[in-house]
Parts: C-alpha cells; structure tokens; sequence
C-alpha cells in the first residue's frame, strides 16, 4: 500500500502511523454548569460504524513531513482516493466553532 | 460412524469403502429454536455445547461460505492460557482445560500438542511483570513456570540469547500450552454437533434480521427466511455487518492479520517461543514448516490479505531471535480479519433484542478460546443469562468502566 502524501509524494505505508476512523467528532462538553452527556463520550470513544468499503481514517506521516492526513481508503481492496491535509479539512469543517 | 482403532482397521480391510460423510447437508427447515451466524470454531463449538449440555437440538449453524474458512482456519494454531486479568484468567483455562479432553467428548483426532508456550523477556523489567503474570495464573491454579537464561538455552538451543540489542533473559513458561490443528476443531465440532441433530447450512449468507416488537423472530438469508426465537451471532471479523442488521453498533474494528509458514525442514523447535522485544511467535507444525505471527498491519481491514511492511517486520523479527532461520524460504502467507475490540477482551453477552446473542470481539486471540467460547455462548443462550465465566465479558462495559484491558493500550485497537 502506498500513500501519495500531499506534501511529500507518493511513499510506503510504511513511513505513516495510523489513528483511526475520522468519522467520530469530540462531543461538545458544555458549560461548567450543565454536566455533559456521557453516552456521547462513550459513543465517541468506543463506538464504530466499522463497515466495509470507502473508510476516512486519520494517518501521520511520521516518517517524513509529521502532517496529519485524512486518508480515504477502501478498506475491503486497499484501494485509496484520496489523500488531504486533516489541518485544513478540520479547520474548513470546524470553521466558526473554536477561537 | 464411531472412530476408533477398529473402524480404522475394519475400513482397511473393506479397502476404505465403507466411510461416511462427517455430517449431513441439510435444507433449511422453516424454522429453528436457537439460529447461530457463522460456521467457524465459536458457531460450531456454541452448536455443540447447545445440543450436548443444554439438549437444545433443533439448532441450525448459518455459514455464507465453507465451514472453517475463516479465522479458525488462518491462525497459528497457538492454545494457552497465561493471561493476567480476572476476568480472562479462569475464561481461559477453563478452554485450555476443554481442550484437554477435547479429541475424547467430540470422538475426533484434532491433534491436540501440549508442546509448552514459552514468553521470552529481554530486560529486568520484563522479567518483574512476568513473574507478576506467572503469580497470576500459579494463583488461578494455572501452571506456569519462571525460566532463566541457562534453562531457555537448554529447551530451545536454536534460540540466540547473546543477541547485543535483545539479550533473552529468560522466559515465562506454561508448559500445558501448545498448539492444536486448527481446521480438525472446525471438522471435529461439526460432525460431533452433527452426529447431535444440528444443522449445519453451509453457502447460506444471512441478509437481514427480522426483529418484531424487540424480539427476534427469524433470518433473511440467501436460501430464504428461516424462523427462530433465539439468534446467536458469532461472525467473527464480520461481527459489525451482521450486528448492523440489528441496528447495533459495536466497539469493534475490523483488522487484519497476517501468518506465514516456511518450506518443511527437519524438527528444529518443539515448543512454541514468543520474542517479548516485539510481537513475534514461532512453532514448528507436524509437517516441518516453520509457522510465525506477528503484529496486526495496523489499519482497518476487511481484506483478507496484508501488505510487504509486515511480512519484513515479521522475518527480521525471526532472524533476530534465530539467526539460523535466515536463509530458510517462505511457503505461504495469509490475512484473517480480527474483530478487535476496544479493550482487546471479548464479548459474549445477550443484548437489548429479546433473544439476540452477541459472541464478538476476540481479536487475535481467538482460536484458543473457541471450545470455552462456545461452552459459555452456548449457556448464555440456553439460559438466556451468561456463566459466571464470561460475566465479565459484558457488551455494557465500555459504558460502565468495566474494561478488561490486559494489553493496557487503551481504545485503540490496532495496538492491541
């Protein structure tokens, strides 16, 4: 398998370490006055769609550049589509919601 | 058909003419009182146990493929019991104990080898939790035996133990472990849950759960609808597609690993050594090939096949500890798909769903676990409640704090 980084090119999977499924989104912990809702946490921490087929997952290429990527993947044929800098994805999605 | 010394010699003199199939090819009846999902080793030992020590015998197993072509036939064939935690402890010796005197209950040889299950440590610290985990299982009534350097160099000679980067100091050994041939689990139990009046439907895929007022009343499969009050899921690698036909979500991710085994050479290791400076695990099959495991790839997986970085980690991981094994020729490798879950323990529990069974979650340490898998599935099942040996394998405990985390790596199941 082999990764084509956006910063560094096309390298073996070899140079990147792996996080996981993008999918999950840190649930918002509220105020000190409100408690927050722990079947959220539990759901973010533990829970997965694991589902066969095209899967957004978090890679680092440690081995070269350091930069978080959202890798898009098929993780039934090893097949990947797409390789973006996870910065600029969360930072677009996310726009507005942290100073 | 019985084995025995006198089949075996009474089919010699009929010129082998007289052997009967090991188990029937059913059509699927309409219905069934207790359904399973997945013909591997955890199915076919739940079936068994179901009919054997519960005399629940309308029971159809439900394989989409072959039965034993999945994970119990691509392991490394390792059974052991030298765990640490509570709650796996007595779980796993009570399967080593199961298989004990397997081949014997099922009438079927499945080679059962009590060669030794030796863990290598390479530092003092190494040496400090293994004796911790040694006391753990000596405490559990488990064998285990502390080895230093001179008493490792002894049992497996080939072994380099002045290694400049990975001394061995000496090892963790239970002598009880060993290794089994693991497609016989699969055949032994089908023909012995067979010989039992259960089905089994092989090229029949379930596609759909049908759940009415929060019960389950039967299976879509390939083949048709097929009733039942009970359904037991043990689907392995694909437990999160079947559990999504439920509307369950699971704290599973699916993995591969991958094994490998050399050309046959002459016995050169008779017991099974693991290297404790990485993951890496070696046994000499009855064949003569060399057969290693190592690590998870470390991505999510659904296909049954690994890339090139692991096979090299594997080898040089070989080599590290063997020297010898250098110019030895790879024959085969293959991937299984691991249903890892979160805490690296599994799940054998009931669920929210009247009647549906969940059995998932075993990682790679399945194969071992299967007889005492599908003893307790099968409990949990007939009983509707768990047994006091997978209590502790609750579904709910990722919300309650309950982990069973004997690699403390936390929820992150590649490094598990």
């Amino acid at each position: 398998m082999r990764i084509r980084c956006p910063f560094c090119g096309e390298r073996s999977h070899a140079e990147f370490s792996y996080l996981g499924d993008a999918a999950p989104t840190r649930p918002n912990i509220g105020t000190r006055a409100t408690v927050p809702d722990t079947t959220l946490f539990v759901d973010y921490v533990y829970m997965r769609d694991n589902s066969p087929g095209v899967m957004r997952e978090y890679w680092q290429h440690v081995g070269g550049c350091r930069s978080w990527l959202i890798v898009e993947r098929n993780v039934t044929t090893h097949a990947i589509s797409n390789v973006a800098s996870a910065r600029e994805q969360v930072l677009a999605a996310t726009e507005g919601e942290h100073p | 058909m019985h084995y025995s010394i006198f089949s075996v010699l009474s089919q010699a003199w009929k010129g082998q003419t007289g052997w009967t199939p090991m188990w029937r090819e059913p059509q699927p009846k309409r219905a069934y009182d207790a359904i399973i999902v997945g013909g591997g080793g955890h199915g076919l030992a739940t079936a068994y146990y179901l009919a054997k020590n519960h005399g629940v015998t309308n029971v159809a197993v439900l394989e989409k493929g072959w039965i034993g072509g999945g994970n119990v036939g691509r392991n490394t064939t390792i059974i052991r019991s030298n765990y640490r935690e509570p709650g796996n402890l007595p779980f796993y010796e009570k399967s080593l104990q199961l298989w004990e005197g397997l081949e014997q209950d099922i009438n079927y040889n499945a080679m059962v080898s009590q060669r030794g299950v030796l863990n290598l440590f390479h530092s003092d610290a190494q040496r400090d939790a293994f004796a911790y985990r040694g006391n753990a299982m000596r405490l559990h009534g488990v064998d285990a035996t502390l080895l230093d350097r001179e008493a490792v160099r002894a049992m497996v000679p080939t072994l380099d133990l002045d290694n400049a980067r990975f001394p061995i100091h000496g090892g963790l050994l239970q002598k009880r472990g060993g290794t089994v041939r693991h497609d016989a689990v699969a055949w032994g139990y089908a023909r012995a849950a067979d010989r039992l009046g259960v089905d089994i439907i092989q090229n029949c895929e379930v596609t759909g759960i049908r759940i009415v007022a929060g019960a389950v009343t039967g299976v879509e499969t390939t083949r048709g609808f097929i009733g039942a009050k009970k359904l037991g899921l043990a689907a392995a690698g694909n437990s999160s597609r079947v559990a999504a036909m439920a509307g369950l979500r699971l704290p599973i991710e699916s993995h591969v690993l991958q094994a490998f085994v050399s050309e046959g050479i002459k016995p050169l290791v008779d017991t099974v050594v693991t290297f404790g400076a990485g993951h890496f695990y070696v046994s000499q099959s009855d064949k003569g090939g060399l057969v290693f495991g190592g690590s998870l790839d470390g991505y999510n997986s659904y296909a049954q096949r690994g890339n090139l970085p692991m096979v090299e980690d594997v080898l040089e991981e070989a080599v590290a500890i063997m020297p010898s094994l250098s110019r030895l020729r790879m024959l085969r490798s293959w991937g299984g798909i691991m249903d890892m879950s979160m805490d690296g323990s599994p799940i054998i529990d009931k669920t929210d769903i009247t009647g549906l069974y969940l059995n998932c979650g075993w990682c790679y340490g399945g194969f071992k676990a299967t007889p005492a898998s599908g003893f307790c599935f099968a409990h949990t099942i007939a009983n509707d409640a768990p047994h006091d040996l997978n209590a502790a394998y609750r579904l709910d405990r990722f919300a309650t704090g309950h982990l069973i985390n004997e690699g403390g790596a936390g929820a992150q199941p590649n490094l598990h």
